[in-house]
């Protein structure tokens, strides 16, 4: 079985199982999406920058703002989270892999499947244009009879399945593979965050799932779900998508508030503050995020009782949306801070989350929300939650954990030259626009008349999404630097508190070679002090000491079936490659059912 | 060298990670039934033509007098098929567990047999509605009918396949009480689906 050890090579990646690598592979994949979805925000920036321009038709602009919503939110900040899911939960529970590690494999398989297919579209000039939320009867054949929905219906059907999958695989890993003595009250809270992303995930996909599936019935075979031609409710689209779409904003938001929670009590040298009420609190957001779905709806007219409903729900998330971030601020009260790269962005977080949580709840009153609504008001409000909270904890994660993933250290200096670079760019592209929704200005529009006050906000929020972009060219070269220098890395550079911190940087494959024991929260803290000393450098033992399972090639046969399947849909429902697709599916399955997973 | 017990310590939980897996699995599937059949009684009389569900129907074109579309003694009889096969399919893995081969083989052949006999029924009585005059997209409750009871026929099959499998296994005599674990989760996945036409048969064909 030389295939086992293989470890470089092509057809290693391929084939590989290791939740690391396949860590690594969304890491990359989301990265490249997340720059196209950003090189997309600054062509509408340019458009943008003064009244009247022509650089984009309305047309091409449509399809920038869907492709980068959607990019945004399904290409880059939900794969972002699963690297961290796929590198960081397993080592943070003391296990050697996830419970299926071939379902893992098909996961990020199918998940790259469904963002190629999505960018792919550019290509045919027929990329989704009617935004990341498609409401219906702007996606139906009538009004949009290109390949653009097409697309973009398929490309989110195979992403969805991509999730499901990685649903189950890490709602069984975080509850099955704990180290003996970890109970559910000592797990690291982001793997706690990251448990509940999971169960929002396996709640609200097959929703969304439904809805595409009879949007794709309306389009290929001419049914009337959606269009009231033939008795169809487009408001059946909204619920539905936003009974899917608001847990979606939880499914962005938790691990961000996990990855803060783990990077703020290592960086002031005491222990999380009210864990278990962060913990519940985390619980309680999810909870409540099925719950308001409709408030993304208020401009519709569903009536005062719901509206009031919906309003006051809102509101009531704020509450452990409070909790939370002043644990935070008592994690840091007092605490003797060591003010890293990875701090600067997690305290840039609690910031800039605020604001985006205080626009929220402005939102959530019901008649300040009829003003509010389709305006850039809102725009500035998303991007506060999204950008100021999920990418600015994202980045912080990246710095805190690029260690422990490729044993080097990055610069400092410039760690925090892009954090001053990303938060000056970001509120000055940003901040304005609350101003703008406020005077009026629509979103969504491909340009607007002069003389209406908007010109100054327009022009500083294109010069701000350059900073933004310059401060992400010195992440990259931040990252070539030191790629090209030694492997620095020590196993526990910043003195962590949880077990990923116990063993070398990066891991061997197995990642323990002993399972760990735990005996308290923050577990490599305890572990620490009980010696009392210095922890040594952890040793390496040979790579075939533990019996890991094979690669395979399943996974990717699988993945590439759906494919095929969904390329069928898009020729106009051809048949024989459906059918072809289907059959490849079925193969995989079965290879994979009946191949060992060890040798 | 260790072996694969270092690698499968006992779980957390105690359950088997495949078994906890399906239970997951079916906790989502929850979601995407409910969806598909609040889409049903969200659409219930919403039609703007005929044929409809319980009363008859005259197409104002041709003047021809279609019938009510359920026929409720044919898919009482195949759902009591699909109930009774999710017991056979209990007989079945209690046979399996004790090492009793021909308990096992026996009465999983009756659960794949009753799950095809229900599939034949569904696809007679499509046929047959289509017959009568309704298609997938003659109108909402069309749409909505044939989407939520085919999503239901396709897990059926899909069940069906599966079970197929460990048939064929265990006549290979590949399948002992070790691999109990297998025919138990497939036969969790069948009573799922099971339970859920437990919900549709009366909220679509009984509900008037």
């Amino acid at each position: 079985m030389s295939t086992a050890h293989e470890t470089t090579g092509i057809k290693s990646w391929l084939t590989t199982v290791d939740h690391k690598r396949i860590g690594i592979l969304y890491g990359g994949s989301a990265f490249l999406f997340f720059l196209i979805g950003g090189c997309e925000a600054l062509l509408i920036r340019w458009q943008l920058r003064a009244p009247e321009q022509n650089f984009l038709t309305p047309e091409m602009y449509n399809q920038l703002f869907t492709m980068h919503g959607t990019s945004m939110i399904f290409l880059g900040i939900m794969p972002l989270s699963a690297m961290f899911f796929n590198y960081i939960i397993p080592l943070q529970i003391g296990a050697r892999d996830v419970a299926f590690p071939r379902l893992n494999a098909f996961s990020f398989w199918t998940f790259l499947v469904g963002g190629l297919l999505l960018n792919v579209s550019f290509l045919f000039n027929a990329a989704p244009n009617a935004g990341w939320f498609g409401y219906a009867n702007l996606t139906s054949k009538q009004y949009s009879p290109g390949l653009n929905t097409d697309f973009w219906v398929s490309g989110l059907q195979i992403l969805g399945i991509a999730s499901l999958a990685a649903a189950v695989n890490f709602t069984v890993t975080i509850l099955n593979l704990r180290a003996k003595g970890m109970g559910m009250l000592r797990l690291p809270v982001f793997t706690w965050m990251s448990l509940i992303t999971q169960i929002l995930l396996l709640l609200s996909f097959p929703i969304i799932t439904v809805a595409l599936v009879m949007l794709m019935y309306d389009r290929f075979f001419g049914s009337s779900f959606f269009s009231p031609g033939g008795g169809g409710d487009p408001l059946l689209w909204q619920h539905l998508f936003w009974l899917f779409g608001h847990p979606e904003v939880y499914i962005l938001i938790m691990p961000a508030f996990g990855i803060i929670s783990e990077i703020l009590p290592v960086f002031s040298r005491k222990p999380l503050f009210g864990y278990t009420a962060m913990v519940f609190s985390g619980c309680f957001i999810a909870f409540l995020g099925f719950g308001v779905w409709s408030h993304h709806m208020f401009a519709v007219g569903m009536g005062p009782v719901a509206d009031s409903v919906f309003a006051l729900m809102t509101m009531l998330i704020a509450v452990p949306t409070g909790v939370k971030v002043f644990n935070w601020i008592g994690t840091v009260w007092g605490g003797s801070l060591q003010m890293k790269t990875p701090m600067y962005f997690a305290l840039g977080f609690i910031a800039m989350f605020i604001i985006g949580g205080l626009s929220g709840v402005m939102h959530a009153v019901a008649p300040a929300d009829l003003q509010q609504t389709d305006s850039y008001f809102v725009v500035a409000h998303f991007h506060y939650v999204m950008f100021g909270g999920s990418i600015f904890s994202l980045v912080a994660g990246a710095y805190y954990w690029w260690p422990k993933m490729f044993g080097r250290m990055l610069s400092e200096t410039l760690g925090k030259v892009h954090f001053w670079l990303m938060m000056i760019g970001f509120n000055l592209t940003f901040f304005p626009m609350h101003f703008l929704g406020l005077h009026g200005m629509p979103r969504r529009v491909y340009t607007y008349a002069d003389g209406l006050g908007f010109n100054l906000s327009n022009l500083a929020a294109t010069v701000g999404a350059f900073i933004i972009a310059a401060s992400f060219a010195v992440f990259l070269w931040n990252i070539i630097k030191t790629w090209r220098g030694p492997a620095n890395a020590p196993a526990d550079p910043w003195n962590g508190a949880t077990l990923e911190w116990s063993i070398p940087s990066p891991p061997q494959h197995f990642n323990f070679a002993e399972l760990p024991v735990v005996e308290a929260r923050d577990a490599w803290w305890h572990e620490k002090r009980k010696r009392g000393a210095p922890m040594p450098e952890p040793k390496h033992v040979a790579e075939d000491a533990v019996h890991m399972p094979n690669p395979s090639w399943w996974p990717l046969v699988t993945s590439t079936g759906i494919a095929i399947f969904f390329v069928g849909l898009l020729l106009g429902v051809s048949l024989p490659v459906i059918l072809l697709g289907g059959a490849t599916v079925l193969v995989g399955i079965y290879g994979w059912a009946f191949e060992p997973a060890f040798s | 060298m260790a072996h694969d017990a270092a690698l499968h310590p006992p779980t957390s939980t105690g359950l088997d990670n495949r078994k906890l897996a399906i239970w997951t699995f079916i906790g989502s599937e929850c979601l995407f039934f409910a969806t598909l059949i609040s889409t049903y009684v969200v659409y219930k009389g919403q039609s703007l033509r005929g044929p409809y569900p319980h009363e008859a129907w005259t197409d104002p074109a041709t003047g021809r007098v279609v019938e009510r579309i359920f026929e409720i003694p044919l898919v009482t009889f195949g759902t009591a098929v699909l109930l009774f096969s999710s017991f056979f399919v209990v007989l079945s893995l209690n046979g399996l567990q004790r090492g009793k081969q021909k308990q096992f083989i026996g009465w999983l052949s009756a659960t794949v047999i009753c799950g095809l006999f229900f599939i034949g029924m569904q696809v007679y009585e499509f046929q047959h509605f289509v017959h009568k005059g309704l298609g997938f997209t003659t109108n909402l409750f069309g749409s909505s009918f044939f989407t939520l009871t085919g999503f239901h026929g396709t897990h059926v099959t899909l069940g069906v396949l599966w079970l197929a499998t460990l048939l064929y296994l265990g006549i290979r005599g590949k399948m002992g009480p070790e691999k109990a674990l297998n025919l138990e989760i497939a036969a969790l996945y069948w009573h799922f689906v099971d339970v859920v036409w437990i919900v549709i048969f009366p909220v679509v064909y009984l509900m008037k």
